[in-house]
């Protein structure tokens, strides 16, 4: 009797691998299939521009290299990115309400506070990121190891949001004092003769830790950009400053941070601009909830789980507005730093 | 962009040898390695503890921290073969959720990187009129946020004769179009850069355009374009917005970082869940990381601006 019940239930164990092997074998032919006539409508398309009579052919070759890039660029990005101005100065119902809901995003208190959680995160990540991804590198600028050392602070890069999100969960995880703690941050708490904080769930310091994770994510960007900015700094000017009497304090704010500002620029920009597009985290972390909000999250919840797209496009909207000036700063920027050298 | 953000290492190999130098060095240098472990430390931890909980059995998870592993000895595949391949309403079933991934992410950089190096080829080679002000478009289109294009895309794949939504193809397309603008950009540096005489030797030789970008531009720009895929790749597979929005959500398409961020809210505080679904989430990154490092910080340090 046992036995054929082990056996029916191995025989369940079989069919369901099968069923799983089956499956991803389908979607795995899938993916083929589809790069399959990927590659062959190129080539296709590649064949007959190629073969078309003379007198059409330069323009045919033209088209077949612009003409894909460019159609999915207007019917994708540029379009839609039009349309979605419109439905911002547009209730649900489709009327026009011109600024109705910027004034909303600015006036409703939960709102308010999404806004002003976004600032505090485009203020604070890209300064401490930078900062301490500036300083690990100055710290182990041509010392032994070195590589190691990058490779371990520039690792989280590779992770996703999500996944960094729930590795910092497990970090901030909370129990009461009675119990053992799982979270290791809690342990140290209770190591240093601390009670345990509910890091995540208690506002208003949580946006904090949740920031971060966003810190931990970008530090290595910084690092290895800076990096590679230091390694330039010529050290025939550093060695002047240092027969002028200059300390390695001084020498760092006199002559490292001037030669590498237009890679912090660059770096300072990407990270806000990162930042303020920054949606996975909290939505991994709190939902939003706890007062966490951040706009790119509000923006998604609104205009998909709780079908107001006009706040949604209002939001999509101030978000590239947060964007626009950010950008312009670096190109101007960058291209000064071109003149200069 | 590139040439600011990267610029040429010139390193002094006198400077470090010489005796000042070298006093100076060791005398700052204690400070410096300690705040240099202190950091390491703390961003290789929360990673480490994570890789260690997700073979920890579930009844040690939940009554100890991983960091008293040595006196509470415990160690399971379990959690790994649960969170994989586990059928069952509650269960992760990551298995159909990693083939997802990899059935996104691998066209989804195929796609948009075949179309960005044959219109970077068009702006740099091939004369016509407009093609600086399309560029200079192209080159803009980068600081529209997705967000601004996700609404009506939706709307456009729902459309009844193009019905693709919560489809693979859906995500393939939204992936391509969202990457052409930096890839673009990013694969026309490097062409550009390709010398005259090589791009002129080929013409005078009777190679069109299409030759040309087979037989020349295309092997030239391998290195550029093998960074950018690896950098696509990731970006894809650790997407969670996009997939979001045009993947329906279902075992049929979503990705890990979907089911993953479902999990976060259904079964966030089951570790022995969380830790191996989210390890099973980051090791092909990490992989890829690991493998190739060189080319993913080159690909970094060419374009920073994406999304």
């Amino acid at each position: 009797m046992q036995s054929a019940h082990a056996l029916a239930l191995a025989g369940q164990q079989i069919v369901r691998a099968d069923k799983f092997w089956s499956e991803s074998g389908s979607k795995l032919g899938t993916g083929l299939i589809a790069i399959a006539i990927f590659v062959a409508v190129v080539g296709l398309l590649m064949f007959l521009a190629d073969n078309a009579p003379k007198k059409g052919r330069d323009v045919l070759q033209l088209l077949f290299f612009v003409a894909p890039a460019l159609l999915l660029l207007g019917a994708g990005l540029i379009w839609p990115a039009i349309q979605t101005i419109g439905t911002s100065l547009t209730n649900d119902g489709g009327e026009f309400v011109g600024l109705a809901n910027f004034v909303t995003i600015f006036t409703d208190p939960t709102q308010q506070s999404v806004v002003r959680n976004t600032l505090i995160w485009v203020v604070l990540v890209p300064l401490l990121s930078t900062s301490v991804g500036l300083a690990y590198a100055v710290f182990i600028d041509k010392s032994r190891g070195e590589k190691v050392y990058k490779a371990l602070v520039f690792m989280p890069m590779a992770i996703s949001f999500v996944g960094a999100s729930i590795i910092w969960r497990f970090m901030y995880t909370y129990r009461a004092e009675a119990f053992p703690q799982i979270g290791f941050l809690n342990q140290v708490l209770i190591w240093l003769g601390l009670e345990p904080h509910q890091f995540i769930a208690s506002a208003p310091f949580n946006t904090l830790f949740l920031i971060f994770v966003m810190v931990w994510i970008q530090t290595g960007f910084a690092m290895v950009i800076l990096s590679a900015a230091i390694k330039g700094v010529p050290d025939e000017i550093i060695e002047a400053a240092s027969l002028d009497g200059a300390n390695a304090w001084q020498r760092f704010w006199s002559v490292t941070v001037p030669w590498i500002r237009g890679s912090l620029v660059v770096v300072v920009t990407t990270i806000t601009i990162a930042t303020l597009k920054v949606f996975d985290i909290v939505r991994t972390m709190t939902g939003g909830q706890f007062k966490t909000s951040v706009i790119a999250n509000e923006m998604y919840n609104r205009a998909f789980a709780l079908g107001q797209p006009s706040i949604g496009a209002a939001l999509a909207v101030l978000l590239f507005l947060m964007v626009l000036p950010i950008v312009i700063y670096n190109v101007r920027v960058l291209r000064q730093h071109k003149e200069a050298h | 962009m590139s040439a600011a953000i990267a610029p040429k290492p010139i390193r002094g190999e006198i400077n470090g040898s010489s005796k000042a130098g070298r006093v100076k060095k060791r005398l700052t240098s204690r400070w410096a390695t300690t705040g240099a472990i202190i950091i390491a430390m703390l961003w290789t931890l929360p990673t480490f503890g994570l890789f260690i909980s997700s073979f920890r059995p579930a009844a040690d998870l939940s009554n100890s921290g991983w960091w008293t592993i040595l006196t509470n000895w415990g160690f399971t595949f379990r959690n790994y073969e649960a969170v994989l391949f586990d059928s069952g309403a509650s269960s992760a079933s990551l298995g159909s959720y990693f083939i997802n991934s990899l059935v996104i992410s691998i066209p989804g950089t195929i796609f948009p990187l075949t179309l960005a190096l044959m219109a970077a080829y068009a702006f740099s080679w091939i004369p016509f009129k407009g093609s600086s002000w399309l560029f200079v478009l192209v080159f803009a289109l980068q600081i529209v946020p997705l967000q601004m294009a996700l609404i009506p895309l939706l709307r456009i794949f729902n459309q009844p004769w193009l019905d693709i939504s919560s489809s693979f193809a859906a995500v393939w397309v939204a992936h391509t179009i969202f990457a052409l603008p930096l890839g673009i950009f990013l694969l026309h540096n490097f062409i550009s850069e390709i010398p005259h005489e090589v791009v002129e030797a080929a013409r005078v030789d009777g190679a069109n355009h299409t030759q040309m970008f087979l037989k020349v531009i295309f092997p030239l720009s391998l290195p550029a374009v093998a960074s950018l895929a690896i950098f696509q790749f990731l970006w894809v597979w650790n997407d969670l917005l996009v997939a979001l929005v045009f993947s329906g959500g279902g075992k049929d398409v979503a990705p890990l970082t979907q089911r993953l961020g479902e999990l976060a809210g259904s079964r966030g505080s089951d570790w022995e869940v969380m830790t191996a679904a989210a390890f099973v989430s980051i090791i092909v990154p990490l992989i890829v990381f690991f493998l190739l490092q060189r080319y993913f910080v080159r690909g970094l340090l060419a374009g920073s601006i994406k999304g």
